[in-house]
């Protein structure tokens, strides 16, 4: 068996004196691997992932990542490993209005160091392949959600991380942008791409990926694989998609 | 571009109105510091600064021109242990139209080996006609003519120019040609040598110094002489009191300054929360967000500091001239090392807050940082929206006054600000009013005429260098001139309009116990309404008693109660000591009695100067121009009241405007404090001020929202920080006085009325709501769809 790219081992959770949100969770993703966490609002998806990105810790249990702990590790470290590691794609966005759309999509490769010139064009690559690039020099704030959500699908894509995190990636919009991204993200699967997708849109779900782990109140309930995963139709989605696929695979 | 340079740039670039909030924080601070640190440096040794300054003189020496000749007199310079010597200068005493006797010298430049005397204003006197006068003396301003009438064809002179000596070397400078068309026809005028001794730090140098330099000269030449020991002394005994309230305006500057900045800079950064949070999403480590914030605030404080540095600069021109003023020194300037204390202070200031705000933001849980402003408000928060929801105000009154409690941390910024504001300004003006209190007790002048006896001619020896103001008694020499009391007495009790009035004679006398002697003053009637203030006991009530300042207790080791022998020219009297009364001259080293308790031990003496207060309605100009035909045969003259010419005014109106100017940089930098807490605030709102808009609330009602959410912290900080103030003040105050040496009256202590202070707690509001209105006009434009679609 490969090095799975996550391994949570009876991974508890609790905020404040609340319920847990994460109970004695333990789950495995191999690589290459396109899995959906599904639950109702407030079951403890978010928990789940925010655990994998190293961006809160649990209480017990060991979370692991490409064969390295992340649960007792520090800032700094788990800062870098998300740098290298992990892509991360958040319900709102939480693009720096700040930063035109190129400089945030250049900014994980940017702390990553990679020299100047390739970040450039790899950055131009992605926004021309998720069809943002004419938006390049704008900031967010004047985009609408759908673009915005690309924006930050390329930023998250930028370091060619081994996993790709998403939480509620269509959450906030719009049935069509809703249907571009989650034909995106199977895309970005297709070629190799790990992907761990938060929801609680079934339908996302089987568009997207061919293994779903059911959430209730903090405990997994279930982990199926869910059907035919050969029927996503591969073929509809034009040539810059498959591009930016490729660029992943190699 | 690096990443981190990257996201500074666009965290500077983007963010124009943080940036813009830092930059004027930062310049405010740099500002008012430079103030501050002048004023502490000035503060530091007013009188030894301006003597290295200016190579002030050891010794002034007065010589008879008569007796000695000025090839003499440059031979002296070279006496062994002389460093320096100016001189010899043509000298003349010249009584000008008002009176007492000028002492002039005849220099050609104001520059010199010794006494480099510093231009106040105008120019030097270089032709006949013009004068400098001394910038102490406060006679006339540049341009005006100053009249001899006693001299052969009484002489006008163009006054060109003022100018300071800091040992008081003359009172006037005119060129050296024209000492002579001042010189009284039948006498011979003086010279004056400046020498500067190898050895003077003690008096016993300076008596050395002097027998070596004046030993070539013939007995009797020598008409006077001053140490600077004795100038030193004097002009200590002036700024002894007015060095502690500037050390302490220095003080509140520089306080203020490192909160308001600290406060700006902290604000700033944790409303960059959200910010943080993404950056570490991205992969940024804390170590780099810490690095960005920091950057990112010293960029703007970079250069506000600059701009800084000019206002202060600016600032410090009047500042610095009234401080001179009050110090009655020259040339002070913002030192150089002082600009670049106080802005890398300063920047020190906001690294150190930047680093500590951002690196807090690090720690956090990224998760709960990105959450931060979607987070809804606390349970607090909304609680106090209910309650405050059932009061029967208008909707966005109601939400403005519930906000404070939603955010009790930024609440706790924005009432630091005014807090610290309306303490500071309390305690600013307790200072202003003080100062005037200490001068007012210092002069006692609460008479509405002043009689004074007027000496008849007035010799023209040799000028004996006095100090500018000459005081309002000297002790009397046994001038037989003085008229008899009793008939003073009885020219006051008939003129109409009298109310009350009484005589002082002031004689010395030695006291059992006390080396040296002891100024006796002397009170014929009623002197209740003098204005002399007690620190303890009571005035004197009748013969036999006497009130003392408190040096003279701690010289003597004596208490109120206790009883001292005073020993006269005619024998010894015993008085009790009855009080401790506030009079800062002759060192404190003075016994006041009733006129009666001297009639064995000075029979002779006769006051020579009467303090008449008038019945109410009586017209003072007229009762003096009365009083003046009667007391002409008693040669005595009448004046109004008020302050002596010169007396203390100008340092009290320099330390006015000092005061305002400090108030109002004090009132700016706390609504700077209270503006930033809002815009801060009202950006994290930005959204919900959008959903607001959208459902109809108007932009005045968003305005009556923003500015309502700082009244209840305006009122709670004015209410606590004026008792903060005033408690500051009284505390700060007598230990400014112990440490001069004073024991201040009450009457400079109590200074606070109640109606003023509520003002003052009004002014908290005040102070809260100017720095609301801008954020407020800002979140009232703001485009409610621009405002919605912010993330
Ligand atoms: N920072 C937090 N503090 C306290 N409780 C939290 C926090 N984040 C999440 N929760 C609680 O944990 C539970 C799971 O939340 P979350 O993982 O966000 O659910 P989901 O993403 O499935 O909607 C919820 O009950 C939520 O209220
Ligand atoms: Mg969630």
């Amino acid at each position: 068996m490969p090095t799975p790219v996550i391994e949570l081992q009876q991974v508890t959770r609790r905020y404040d004196d609340g319920p847990p949100a994460l109970r004695d969770a333990s789950l495995t993703v191999l690589p290459g691997e396109a899995v959906a966490i599904l639950g109702p609002s407030g079951s403890g998806k978010s928990t789940l992932l925010n655990l994998v990105a190293g961006l809160d810790r649990p209480d017990t249990g060991t979370v692991t990542v490409d064969g390295v702990r992340v649960d007792d590790m520090g800032e700094a470290a788990s800062a870098r490993l998300r740098r290298a590691k992990i892509g991360m794609v958040f319900q709102f966005f939480n693009l720096l209005d700040d930063l035109t759309v190129t400089d945030n999509v250049l900014l994980p490769a940017q702390l990553a160091g990679t020299p100047r010139a390739e970040a450039h064009r790899h950055a131009a690559e992605l926004l021309q392949a998720l069809g943002i690039d004419r938006h390049a020099h704008t900031y967010p704030g004047r985009l609408s959600g759908g673009e915005r959500q690309r924006v930050a699908i390329a930023r998250a894509l930028m370091n060619r991380p081994p996993l790709l995190l998403a939480d509620e990636p269509t959450g906030a919009l719009d049935t069509a942008s809703g249907q571009d991204v989650s034909r995106l993200l199977a895309d970005l699967n297709a070629d190799g791409q790990t992907l761990v997708v938060v929801t609680h849109d079934v339908g996302l779900a089987e568009s997207c990926t061919h293994r779903t782990v059911r959430l209730t109140d903090g405990r997994i309930t279930a982990d199926t694989a869910s059907r035919d995963t050969a029927s996503r139709d591969i073929a509809s989605h034009g040539t810059a998609s498959a591009d930016i696929v490729s660029e992943q695979a190699r | 571009m690096s990443a981190l340079g990257r996201v500074v740039r666009s965290g500077v670039g983007r963010r124009r109105v943080s940036t813009l909030v830092i930059l004027l924080a930062t310049m405010m601070a740099v500002a008012a510091s430079v103030l501050g640190g002048s004023l502490l440096v000035a503060s530091s040794a007013p009188f030894d600064d301006a003597f290295a300054d200016q190579h002030g003189a050891h010794l002034s020496v007065e010589f008879d021109a008569d007796r000695t000749t000025a090839a003499r007199l440059e031979a002296s310079a070279d006496t062994a242990g002389v460093a320096a010597a100016s001189g010899p200068f043509r000298t003349v005493s010249a009584a000008s139209e008002f009176g007492p006797l000028l002492a002039v010298v005849g220099r050609a430049e104001p520059e010199g080996a010794v006494d480099d005397v510093t231009l106040t204003s105008g120019r030097w006197a270089t032709g006949p006609g013009e004068i400098v006068m001394s910038a102490d003396l406060g006679m006339r301003p540049v341009g005006e003519q100053l009249e001899f009438p006693d001299l052969p064809g009484a002489p006008a002179l163009t006054i060109v120019g003022t100018a300071r000596s800091v040992t008081g070397t003359a009172d006037a400078w005119v060129a050296p040609s024209q000492v002579a068309a001042l010189t009284p026809p039948g006498t011979a005028g003086g010279y004056q040598m400046l020498y500067r001794f190898t050895e003077a730090d003690t008096a016993a140098q300076i008596t050395e110094g002097r027998a070596a330099v004046t030993a070539g000269v013939p007995e009797g030449a020598v008409t006077g002489a001053r140490s600077w020991l004795t100038a030193k002394k004097e002009a200590e005994r002036d700024t002894a009191l007015y060095v502690p309230f500037l050390v302490a305006f220095g003080l509140l500057g520089l306080a203020m300054s490192a909160l308001i900045v600290g406060n700006v800079v902290s604000g700033t950064v944790s409303s960059g929360l959200r910010r943080i949070g993404v950056l570490k999403a991205v992969g940024f480590t804390p170590a780099q967000v810490v690095r960005a914030h920091v950057a990112q605030a010293l960029v703007p404080s970079a250069v506000g500091a600059a701009f800084g540095l000019v206002v202060g600069h600016l600032l410090a021109v009047p500042l610095l001239s009234d401080t001179e003023t009050a110090y009655r020194t020259s040339a002070l300037a913002v030192e150089p090392w002082v600009d670049v204390a106080v802005v890398a202070g300063v920047l020190g200031v906001v690294a150190a807050t930047a680093w500590a705000s951002a690196w807090r933001g690090g720690r956090l849980r990224t998760v709960d940082a990105i959450a931060v402003g979607r987070t809804g408000p606390t349970g607090r928060g909304r609680r106090a929206v209910r309650l405050a929801g059932r009061l029967p105000l208008p909707r966005p009154v109601a939400l403005g006054l519930a906000r404070p409690f939603a955010r009790p941390a930024r609440t706790l910024g924005v009432g630091a600000a005014v807090v610290f504001g309306a303490a500071a300004v309390t305690f600013t003006l307790g200072l202003g009013s003080s100062v005037d209190e200490v001068i007012a007790a210092k002069e006692h002048s609460t008479a509405d005429v002043v009689v004074e006896f007027t000496p008849p001619e007035h010799s023209a020896a040799g000028p004996a260098p006095a100090p500018a103001e000459g005081p309002p008694e000297e002790p009397q020499t046994g001038l037989p001139e003085l008229p008899d009391p009793a008939r003073v007495t009885a020219v006051l009790d008939a003129q109409p309009g009298t109310r009350a009035h009484y005589g002082i004679a002031a004689t010395e006398a030695s006291v059992s116990g006390v080396s040296g002697a002891v100024t006796v003053r002397a009170f014929r009637g009623d002197a209740s309404f003098g204005d002399y203030q007690m620190i303890s006991g009571r005035w004197i009530e009748g013969p036999g008693e006497a009130v003392v300042p408190p040096p003279f207790l701690a010289a003597t080791g004596t208490q109120v109660g206790d009883t001292v022998t005073v020993n006269g020219r005619g024998g010894a009297a015993r008085v009790r000591i009855v009080g401790e009364v506030f009079d800062t001259r002759d060192d404190g080293m003075a016994l006041f009695v009733d006129a009666r308790t001297l009639t064995t031990t000075e029979p002779d003496l006769r006051p020579d100067r009467h303090e008449v207060a008038v019945t109410a309605g009586t017209d003072v100009a007229r009762y003096v121009d009365a009083l003046n035909t009667e007391l002409e045969p008693l040669g005595l003259t009448a004046r109004p009241g008020g302050s002596e010419p010169g007396a203390g005014s100008d340092s009290s109106a320099a330390l006015k405007a000092l005061a305002a100017l400090l108030t109002l940089t004090l009132v700016a930098v706390a609504a700077l404090g209270v503006l930033n807490g809002v815009l801060l605030d009202t950006r994290e709102r930005v959204r919900e001020l959008g959903v607001h808009r959208a459902l109809g609330m108007t932009p005045r009602q968003v305005v009556a929202m923003v500015v309502t959410s700082v009244v209840l912290t305006g009122l709670a900080g004015g209410a606590l920080g004026v008792p903060l103030g005033v408690a500051l003040h009284h505390e700060v105050i007598p230990a400014m006085g112990d440490s001069a040496g004073y024991h201040l009256p009450d009457s400079v202590i109590t200074v606070y009325g109640a109606g003023e202070l509520a003002l003052l707690a009004l002014g908290g509001v005040l102070i809260a709501v100017l720095g609301a209105l801008l954020p407020a006009g800002w979140a009232a434009r703001t485009r409610t769809a621009t405002a919605l679609r912010t993330e």
